[in-house]
């Protein structure tokens, strides 16, 4: 399969590519083209070649060869226009909202196809077998993989196993085995089409993409569990898939005339456990070794990244090498090394890895939409009414009927029942995506003569559930949620209403998170006794929270006070403003201007679901307020003190509280700690003067609350005596030195992007660094008296 | 649930305190677990520190005044029966046809008069019985941005003190603040699905 295509010849073609892309190629230009071209086969060859043939031609000043980069030009152009257009999808504000984003990629496809197809251009290999197996499904499996949840996922074990393995056998099987019986039926013409091939088909068409539902779901506050669900089934049905997938297809290859005995049966029922499990234990391993081989990379950390990717890629084609499922190896290695490599990696390297993986996913989406889109003008489609309608059909009701029966089963066990709504959103959400499509189109012909017919039947699925069902689950989602939205509430109520949400959230904190315990705890127990101790790089201060926190802060706090908005003198007004007795009359506007100000402003109660966003990893709004509150807690907390009014819990927070209250000790250990990081680190922080404060961002799915939960739970016990109290107490005990070198691990806030986009603002870094300079030489010479600390060899 | 490990299984004074907060004896053994788990010394009780390390709360905006509420009456420690008293309020409404309790008993400490009781404490700091001027507006900028402006604070407090404020006295009482939250679902809004 030549990897290069002829342009066919004529300048209209070439002049129209090019005007699209907007390049200026001058009329000169065309003439040497063709020529060029016509003789190209394979082009560095064919340049020598042509150049010995025409040894008197004069050098030309300038040529044009388009067929020497034609595959990695349209593939980039293709990569260029769906990015741009995703830029346009977001910044017209009201389209995220109105349909996912797969439409659009699908639409960006189909406008492609037409180009191509309307030029007579042959489009370029983007999707065969082994590049989409090999290269196009590891990201996006893997950033999935990575960027679940894990706690939640592992608390819904059960749950999502049972609905994602059984929901995906259900209705492979059911599909399958209801259009082999439409097949039956003469009048259709669809005699030829033996089981297996149904079975194969039902088994593609039932991997489930429910991406968009999630991103409906971030929107609507779905009750977390549901999430759970969904996104379980998102991570597991394409494994699922694609596993049957494969046994099928030896199975079709095996007997291609019907002739199945009950062994075969048994032996592929066995294969699909092996597969899946093998998968997993693979991903499991791989895991294990690449969160090993973090540990020692702290010199060379530009590699991290490299590591991390490579060994996943391993697990997938290890996996793949032994026929095993090569998605379920990639999976259960992400979510393995996910703990251990967090810890372990330097804070760019973890950004880095984050935003990698979802660029790479985004490329590998981007690319199979676009195929589609271009497959889906052409001439290789074959169309009839009878196995598409009945398709559509039997793809919605055998999913309903997994949904309800599987979940009226699992209902029985569980502690908190899913509700009929929430079983008609999960119902609603199987939307079909990228995956059954890549699947049909790599059927082999061989087998299935019929091919065109399946991929026609696949495209119309996915057509109509991306966008019908796409577009029309927001708008089902919230008027199955529906709360009474009291428009004339009184702001009085508002208040009210915001307080107990907070209040209810606070006391779900303090509830905490209730789950199997036994199981849970017992692997923590094993984990923390063996596993982080293998894993995990020593030197890392367990309490580096602690000093991430302080640091924080303690920027935060510099720029607010500078900003002026956390004014001593603000405070001091207050008590000393005139509170007028009487009672003013407001007009309305007043009211609803005031009802503005407490919408906007009223702080967000925290969102106990899960955040994911295939596409995008944005900042969120909460992490803000967070900060916000938690400096001026600190900062009201230190004003007190600093007044000597007695906090109204008495003075016994005050000595031994080190987190709140600890502000000048906090600075100091901070800048030790930062000095020693400075210097340890080989990062290229081209201001010295300018502590690395760049945190590295938790996933953005995490809640706050899942981050400090999962951090609480680090038995504190297990810390040497005397860790959390401060750095004076040092030199008392000089083992504490080994823990100096400080990256602050924040399993905390995601910060770095607005702490990085601030740290470029001109004033206050300028301000700051000024600061930081000279307080950061106060506090060497403190450093140096408590020497221990930055011994590091 | 057979519970392994050092903790011990059973909390003191089981029956006494499900009797009073009504919980059901799965709920409470977990809520025991709870407690045993953030206690983390071992000492038998909490105090705020042991509240403050859950970190939620640190970034809720009323987390100070919700530990606080553990500690009634200036305490400084919360024993078991305390926490659960606390977070009994927050039970999830009986379904029963309230008319086969006893009318003699107390009533359970989940019901909408106890629910709206403890919220009002989280604005009444100093038990006065009576919300002030003050009180609403600290409350208020507690959950308000940085970027509201004290004015704009100040007449917002007004304007909620004088919604709610009946008999004029310039201070919300609790039979006002009660009347004036009539027709919204408290029992939904403070129930916490878990606690049942």
């Amino acid at each position: 399969m030549a990897p290069l295509m002829l342009l066919p010849p004529g300048p209209g073609s070439c002049r129209l590519l090019l005007l699209l892309l907007a390049l200026a190629s001058s009329e000169a230009a065309s003439d040497s083209n063709e020529s060029a071209n016509s003789t190209a086969q394979d082009a560095p060859s064919a340049r020598l070649a042509a150049s010995s043939r025409e040894p008197a031609e004069r050098i030309s000043v300038f040529e044009l060869d388009y067929s020497y980069v034609q595959v990695p030009y349209e593939v980039t152009l293709w990569i260029l226009l769906a990015s741009l257009a995703k830029i346009g999808f977001h910044l017209y504000r009201r389209l995220p909202h109105l349909m996912p984003e797969s439409c659009l990629l699908i639409l960006v496809g189909v406008l492609v196809g037409s180009v191509i197809f309307g030029t007579d251009h042959k489009s370029p290999p983007v999707m065969d077998s082994s590049i989409y197996f090999l290269y196009l499904l590891p990201p996006i499996v893997l950033e999935s993989g990575y960027f679940m949840p894990t706690r939640p996922f592992f608390e819904n074990l059960g749950s999502i196993l049972w609905w994602a393995g059984l929901g995906a056998l259900i209705n492979a099987f059911g599909i399958g085995l209801s259009l082999y019986l439409v097949c039956q039926v003469q009048a259709f013409g669809l005699g030829d089409l033996h089981l297996l091939q149904n079975l194969l088909f039902g088994s593609l068409i039932s991997a489930v993409d429910p991406v968009a539902a999630l991103a409906v779901f971030e929107e609507a506050r779905v009750n977390e569990q549901l999430y759970m669900m969904i996104f379980g089934e998102a991570l597991l049905n394409d494994g699922i898939s694609v596993v049957l997938y494969n046994i099928l297809i030896a199975f079709t290859k095996m007997h291609k005339f019907e002739d199945i005995e009950p062994v075969d049966i048994l032996a592929g029922c066995a294969r699909f456990i092996v597969v899946g499990c093998g998968g997993v234990f693979f991903g499991i391993i791989f895991g294990f070794i690449s969160a090993f081989i973090t540990r020692f990379t702290q010199n060379i950390s530009a590699i991290e990244p490299l590591i991390v990717f490579m060994f996943s890629y391993l697990s997938y084609l290890a996996a793949e090498t032994l026929y095993l499922s090569g998605i379920l190896a990639i999976t259960a290695c992400a979510v393995t090394m996910k703990k251990y490599v967090e810890e372990n990696v330097s804070q760019t390297s973890y950004t880095t890895i984050k935003y990698f993986m979802k660029m790479l996913s985004s490329v590998s989406e981007t690319l199979i939409f676009i195929f589609m889109g271009v497959s889906t003008i052409g001439k290789n489609h074959e169309w009839n009414w009878a196995f598409i309608c009945f398709t559509l059909v039997f793809c919605q009701i055998w999913r309903a009927i997994s949904v309800f029966a599987l979940f009226y089963v699992s209902n029985q066990f569980r502690t908190f029942p899913f509700s009929f709504k929430d079983q008609c959103i999960i119902f609603y959400s199987g939307v079909r995506g990228a995956g059954s499509f890549s699947l049909a189109f790599l059927l082999p012909l061989s087998l299935f003569p019929r091919k065109k017919l399946f991929v026609t039947a696949t495209l119309v699925v996915i057509y109509f559930t991306v966008f019908i069902q796409g577009i029309t689950i927001g708008p089902l989602v919230r008027y199955l949620d529906v709360r009474k939205t009291n428009k004339k509430e009184s702001i009085n109520e508002e208040l009210h209403i915001r307080l107990m949400d907070h209040l209810k959230a606070g006391m779900e904190d303090v509830c905490g998170q209730w789950s199997h315990y036994q199981v849970r705890d017992k692997f923590k127990k094993f984990d923390h006794k063996y596993l982080r101790k293998i894993l995990i790089r020593k030197n890392l201060p367990k309490s580096s929270i602690v000093s991430l926190y302080k640091k924080l802060e303690m920027k935060q706090a510099i720029e607010m006070v500078e900003t002026g908005i956390l004014s001593p003198a603000a405070f001091s007004a207050l008590q000393q403003a005139q509170r007028t007795q009487e009672t003013k009359r407001l007009s309305p506007e007043d009211v609803e201007s005031m009802r503005d100000i407490l919408t906007h402003n009223l702080y967000q109660v925290r969102q106990r679901t899960l955040s994911y966003n295939k596409y995008n990893l944005k900042p969120q709004s909460s992490e803000k307020q967070a900060k916000e509150i938690l400096i001026r807690r600190q900062n009201t907390l230190r004003e007190s003190l600093r007044e000597g009014r007695r906090l109204p819990w008495g003075p016994q927070a005050g000595a031994k509280n080190v987190r709140y209250l600890s502000f000048p000790y906090g600075k100091q250990q901070a800048w030790r700690r930062n000095t020693g990081a400075t210097e340890a680190t080989d990062d290229d922080s081209s201001e010295p003067g300018l502590p690395s404060i760049t945190f590295s961002a938790r996933p953005q799915l995490g809640s706050l609350r899942e981050s400090w939960l999962a951090r609480e739970v680090i038995p504190m016990k297990s810390l040497p005596q005397g860790t959390m109290t401060l750095p004076f107490h040092d030199s008392r005990d000089p083992g504490l030195g080994r823990r100096a070198v400080v990256r602050p691990r924040p399993l905390f806030l995601a910060l770095d992007e607005e702490f990085e986009s601030r740290e470029e603002s001109d004033e206050e870094a300028s301000t700051l660094r000024s600061r930081w300079t000279v307080e950061r030489g106060h506090s060497r010479e403190h450093g140096q008296s408590h020497s221990p600390l930055l011994r590091r060899k | 649930m057979g519970a392994r490990g050092s903790h011990s299984a059973v909390p003191p004074d089981a029956d006494s305190i499900r009797r009073e907060t009504g919980f059901s004896q799965a709920s409470l053994l977990r809520l025991y677990h709870r407690f045993q788990a953030l206690d983390r010394d071992n000492k038998g009780y909490l105090s705020r520190m042991d509240l403050q390390q859950i970190g939620a709360l640190a970034v809720n905006p009323l987390g100070d005044r919700i530990i606080e509420s553990f500690f009634p009456d200036g305490n400084h420690q919360v024993d078991f029966a305390g926490f659960a008293r606390v977070l009994a309020h927050f039970r999830p409404v009986d379904e029963e046809d309230p008319g086969m309790q006893d009318p003699k008993q107390p009533e359970p400490l989940n019901s909408r008069m106890n629910k709206l009781r403890f919220a009002f404490q989280l604005y009444d700091l100093d038990r006065d019985g009576k919300i002030s001027r003050n009180e609403m507006l600290q409350v208020l900028r507690l959950m308000v941005g940085v970027q509201v402006t004290e004015e704009q604070l100040e007449s917002i407090a007004d304007r909620t003190v004088q919604e709610a404020d009946i008999d004029g006295d310039g201070a919300v009482s609790f039979m006002e603040f009660t009347k004036s939250l009539e027709k919204m679902n408290i029992e939904q809004k403070m129930s916490i699905r878990i606690l049942k």
